[in-house]
Parts: structure tokens; sequence; C-alpha cells
């Protein structure tokens, strides 16, 4: 509309600015530059808008956090009979506070000036402090979760690579067995496999690395070694036959592209999404698992802690101590819960066969 | 029924026949691993006992032989031979006690799940998006991802011993409603989702439009058409639920003390009680694989478009 010509609003005159090619600032305003996005980024992006799934992270971040976090700052620890001092006889008053109460020792402590750290889930029937074993025994259950997660993922896609990959014979024999494995009851297997490597796993690790962890943990990883791993492998191997025949492998093949490229470029990546969120689904299936044998006395170790055997020993002094079952109950819940609602909504937010 | 049908029974029966020798088979050699025997226990028995022990039980012949002998057993007479623990009783008798009781907790509350299920599935369905459907959704989700002894022991403090309205001990008639619920909640909750979400998909189907469109009532329409499609693939999840009240029956039978299999197994894994043990395990692993395959072959069965490959 600028130009020196005088403006004539009812003329039908063409104006001769407007056949002018456009000036680059122009042409600049027109072209929205937005940056490209990636399949990952797409899929933060649904995930964020996901309400319940970013909440149940949060949550899955600040336990994990507190149970990495608080043991090194707490100024109680896990195993510490806090009645029991050496050269005095057993202080009981420690033994069985309600949350926030403190024994009479302490609480003279208290009248002299002294500060004490506050019992917050008040103390377990040998004088515990048992927020920070409640906190103890959340590192354990996620710890178990993950590896047993990890220890998974490694042996299925390795395994079930093999079979999509090679098919034929191969496939035939790997998938026979899976088909055995998958129909054995797990639950009993499980139980029956820990009950026993319990008696001889203990002599075998004796005094290497591995018996700080604990005969029980070590056996339920090789446990989920043995049986867990069969239904990762079938999906790595659907998705390997799937991909295999998709047409863009067979273009890329026509072109020339080698089987490196190949495996990188095109069945890595869209495998990855389906691979990642059934590996986050089994993590607390793994918590679930180590909190049931503990509760039945087949999980960790004693002194160590873990949300189960928590749980199974409050059972004891359930009449008098609820809030020993309560918190351990709530935590365990709580990780299990939003591990779930996270993986659901990773899968609604990367599975790219679900997005049509 | 056609012939790729009977093939694929056929395949499935035998995948179930090794399913259950192979849960033996592992059964018997990791019983075997174990190191001392099942005699090493808390008090040292003299060489000669020992000896006179093993030779009684059969424990010194070669593994094989054990191994064959204990088959022919199971086949043939159904026997598990005796318990070690409790004296003069054989191991089938006392899973037989347990199982009187186990199988009434279990098989009431596989019912008391699928009905409620079934109905809170189908009314959050039909309520979709409503407030209704949001409280079921929430409160469904909570009791899956809350394990079994959590439940039960939140259940066990407060109705037994907070409000007192029923005993604490599950050996009486009153006392076994706190395990049935326990048992109940999870594959009712599971029940009610899976029924939302086939509900859903086949509420969305032509033939349902079509049905509308003739102008069927409301009601024929959910009975007639959509409950009665939407309950197919609840058929898949009977044999896992039975795994579920199996295994939940463990923790929820020693929580309420009662004298089911689950509490047996339990005490003989702690008393290292090994022949029951097996025979539990074996016993319990062969219903849930005939179960699944029941339930496979009857989904199957009842929706034809299912293809077999």
């Amino acid at each position: 509309m600028s130009g020196p010509f005088k403006k004539f609003p009812f003329s039908m005159h063409v104006k001769v600015d407007d056949l002018l090619p456009a000036s680059d600032e122009e042409k600049e305003y027109m072209v929205q530059m937005r940056p490209s996005s990636t399949f990952f980024k797409d899929g933060v992006k649904r995930l964020l808008k996901n309400k319940v799934a970013t909440v149940s992270f949060f949550i899955i971040v600040i336990i994990t956090l507190s149970a990495v976090i608080l043991p090194a700052v707490w100024p109680y620890q896990y195993d510490t009979f806090l009645g029991v001092q050496p050269g005095r006889p057993v202080d009981r008053s420690f033994n069985n506070l309600a949350p926030f109460e403190y024994s009479t020792t302490e609480e003279r402590a208290i009248e002299n000036g002294e500060s004490v750290f506050p019992h917050v889930f008040g103390t377990d029937s040998q004088g515990r402090d048992y927020f920070i074993r409640v906190v103890y025994g959340t590192r354990i259950s996620l710890a178990v979760g993950f590896f047993a997660s990890i220890i998974v993922l490694v042996i299925g896609i390795l395994i079930g690579s093999i079979s999509g990959y090679f098919g034929g014979k191969v496939d035939l024999v790997i998938m026979r067995i899976v088909d055995v494995i998958y129909s054995l009851p797990d639950m009993l297997m499980v139980i029956l496999l820990a009950a026993v490597m319990k008696q001889s796993l203990g002599p075998v690790i004796d005094g290497t690395f591995l018996a700080k962890i604990g005969s029980n943990i070590i056996s339920l990883f090789i446990i989920f070694a043995i049986l867990y791993w069969v239904s990762m492998s079938r999906l790595i191997r659907g998705q390997i036959l799937s991909l295999k025949q998709q047409e863009y492998v067979l273009a890329a093949n026509t072109a020339g592209a080698k089987g490196s490229w190949i495996i990188r470029k095109h069945l890595i990546p869209n495998c990855i999404s389906v691979v990642i969120i059934s590996t986050a689904l089994q993590i607390p299936n793994a918590i679930f698992t180590e909190s049931f044998l503990s509760f039945l006395g087949l999980g960790v170790n004693a002194p160590m802690p873990s949300l189960g055997s928590l749980a199974s020993d409050a059972l004891n002094g359930l009449t008098s101590y609820p809030s020993r079952l309560v918190f351990p109950a709530i935590v365990i819940s709580l990780i299990v819960l939003s591990l779930n609602l996270f993986g659901d909504g990773l899968r609604d937010a990367f599975d790219p066969k679900l997005n049509a | 029924m056609n012939g790729k049908t009977a093939l694929y029974i056929v395949k499935r029966l035998i995948l179930a026949a090794v399913t259950v020798w192979i849960v033996i088979t592992i059964t018997f050699f990791v019983m075997r691993a174990v190191p001392g025997g099942p005699f090493m226990g808390e008090r040292a028995i003299s060489a000669a006992a020992q000896a006179q022990l093993e030779a009684k039980y059969g424990l010194d012949k070669p593994l094989l032989t054990q191994y064959f002998t204990y088959l022919k057993d199971i086949f043939l007479h159904f026997d598990f031979g005796p318990s070690l623990k409790q004296r003069g009783r054989d191991v089938i008798g006392i899973i037989a006690d347990g199982m009187r009781t186990s199988v009434k907790l279990g098989v009431i509350a596989a019912f008391i799940s699928l009905g409620v299920g079934v109905v809170l599935g189908s009314v959050a369905a039909l309520r979709r998006n409503k407030f209704i459907d949001r409280v079921i959704m929430v409160i469904t989700t909570a009791f899956v991802s809350m394990p079994s002894f959590i439940m039960g022991s939140l259940l066990l403090v407060l109705f037994a011993l907070k409000l007192g309205w029923v005993p604490a001990n599950g050996t009486t008639a009153a006392g076994m409603i706190l395990p049935i619920i326990t048992l109940a909640l999870y594959p009712m909750a599971y029940i009610t989702r899976l029924t939302r979400s086939s509900m859903l998909d086949v509420l969305g189907q032509d033939y349902i439009r079509t049905a509308r469109a003739k102008g069927v009532s409301k009601w024929k329409i959910i009975f007639g058409h959509a409950l009665k499609n939407s309950l197919i693939p609840v058929i898949t999840y009977f044999g896992p639920m039975l795994a579920y009240i199996v295994t939940g029956s463990l923790v929820v039978e020693k929580i309420f003390a009662v004298p089911g299999i689950g509490r047996a197994f339990v005490n003989s894994i702690t008393g290292r009680d090994y022949p029951l043990i097996m025979g539990t395990t074996i016993i319990l692993a062969t219903l849930i694989v005939i179960m699944n395959l029941v339930s496979d072959i009857l989904y199957k069965l009842v929706d034809p478009r299912i293809t077999f490959d």
C-alpha cells in the first residue's frame, strides 16, 4: 500500500505495487520456520501432555532420588540397634516407638537442650529407625526391579533377534522352548527355585563380592534370567520378522544398502520404542515378585530390609503397631502404581502403531 | 470344528503334557540338587541313622532310578511319597486336605470376581467418561497395583482388628470372608478393565449401529449383542486367574491362617519338607496348565474369527 501514488479508494486501477516480486524480507515473513521434530521429540511432547504419566514420572523420580540420597544424609543407619550401646545395658525404651516418639534417653537429652533427630516412622521391635529401613527397603526393591529388567532385556534381545534373524530350524527350536517356558506356572517355579537356591547358592558365593548382595537376590536374578526372558524374546522376534518384510527395508536393500546400515537406520529405531516400553512395564513386575518372595521369607537376607520383608515382619506385631505395615504398603503400592501408569503413558506416547 | 481346529487342540494337548512332564522333572532334579539332602536338618543325626533313613526313602539308589521310580509312582499310583516332617502322613493326603479348603475359597473368589467384574466393567463402558466410569477406573487401577499380601494385611488390620466385624482367624465360616475378598479383588479389578475395554470395542462395531438403526431396544442391544461378544476376551483370563488365585492363596492363607494348601506349601518351604514341596508344586502346576489349556481352547472355539497358525 505504500508508494508515491495517491490513494483512490474507488478506483479500479490495479496497484502496480502488488505485482512487484516479493522482497527478501517479505519472503522471510511468509516462511514458517519451525525446528524439525524427531520421533523422540514428538513422543516426549505427547508424554508431557499426559498428566497422569507426568505425575507418575515425578513420583518415581522423587522416590528414587530419596532412596539414593537419604541413606547418606540421614542420622540413623538401617541396621543400628539404637538401644544397644557398647558398655551399657540394652536400652529397651528405644524399641517399638510410635512415629515422632522419643525414647526416655532421648527425652532426657532433649530436656538438657540437645537436639535429637525425630524417628519419623518410629522404630521397630529391635529399636531400629523405621524410616531409614523403609527408605533402604525401597532402594533394594527399586534396584532389584531395575537390574532384573535389564537382565530380561539383554537375554530377550539376544535370543529374540537370533530367532528372528536366522529363522528356519533355529527359530523353530527356540520357539518351542519359549512355548514350554511360557506355559510353566511362573510363580510356582520362582518359589521352588528360590527355596532351593537359598540353600545351595550360599556356600558357592561365600567370600566373594556376591555374598554382600545376598544369595536370595542373586537367585532372584537367576530366576528372572531363566524364566522371564521369554515374552521379551517373543516380542523382539515378532518385531524383527515384521520389520524384515517392510517395503522400506526392501527399498533400502534394492538401493544397495548394507546390512549394518539397515539394522542401524531401520530395524533398531523401529524396535526400540517397543523394547523400552516393555522394559518399563517389566520393572514393576520384578518389584512385585521380589516383594512377594520376601513376604514368604524367600527374599533378601536379614538384616537387609526390602519392602516385602518389612511388610512380612510387620505382620507379627500387627495388632499393636499397624503403622509398620502401612508405611511399606503405601510405598510399594505407590511405586508399582506409578511405574505402571508411566509405562502405559510411554506406550501411548511412543508406540507409533497406536498413533494412527 | 474343522481339521485346523482339531490340529490346534492336539498341539495344545501335547504342549500341556510336555509342560507337566518338564515341571515334574525340574522339580525332581532341583530338589535333589539341594546340598545335604532332605535330612540335613536342625539336628545332626548319626551316619548310620542317616543311611537307614536314606535306604527307607530310596535316596541311596542312583539318581536316574529314583527319577523313574518317582515318575512311575506319580503316574501309576498318584503317589507322591510320605511327608518328611509330618510323621506317618502321605503327601497326597496333606494336599487333599488342604485342597478342600483352598478350592472352596478359590471357587467362591473366582465367581465373585467374575460377576462383579463383568457388571462393573459393563457399567463403566456404558457410562464412558462419566463420573461413575472414572470412579470405577481409579479404584480398579489401585487394586491392580496393590500386591495381594498388602491388600490382605490392610483388610485384616481394618476389618478384623480395628472394627472387629469379622474374626482374624480364617478357620471359621465368618473368617473366610476376608480371605475370599482379598483373593477376589485383583481378578475383579482385572476383569472389570478387560470387560470395559472389550465392551467399548464392541459398542463401536458396525453391527451395533445396524441394530440401533433397526430400532432394537437399548437393553436388547446391551444384553443380546454387546455383552455376549464382549465377554469373549474374558475367557482368556480364566487360566491366568487360576494361576493368580493359586499364588495369591499362598500369602492369603499365611496372613489369615487358613488351613489350606497354600499354607501347607509355605510351611513345607520353611520346614524343607521336600516331598511335600514337590507334590504341591506338581499338582498346582498341573492345575494351572490344564486351566490355561481349557481357556485357550474355549476361546478359539467360541470365537470363530480367530485364526489358527
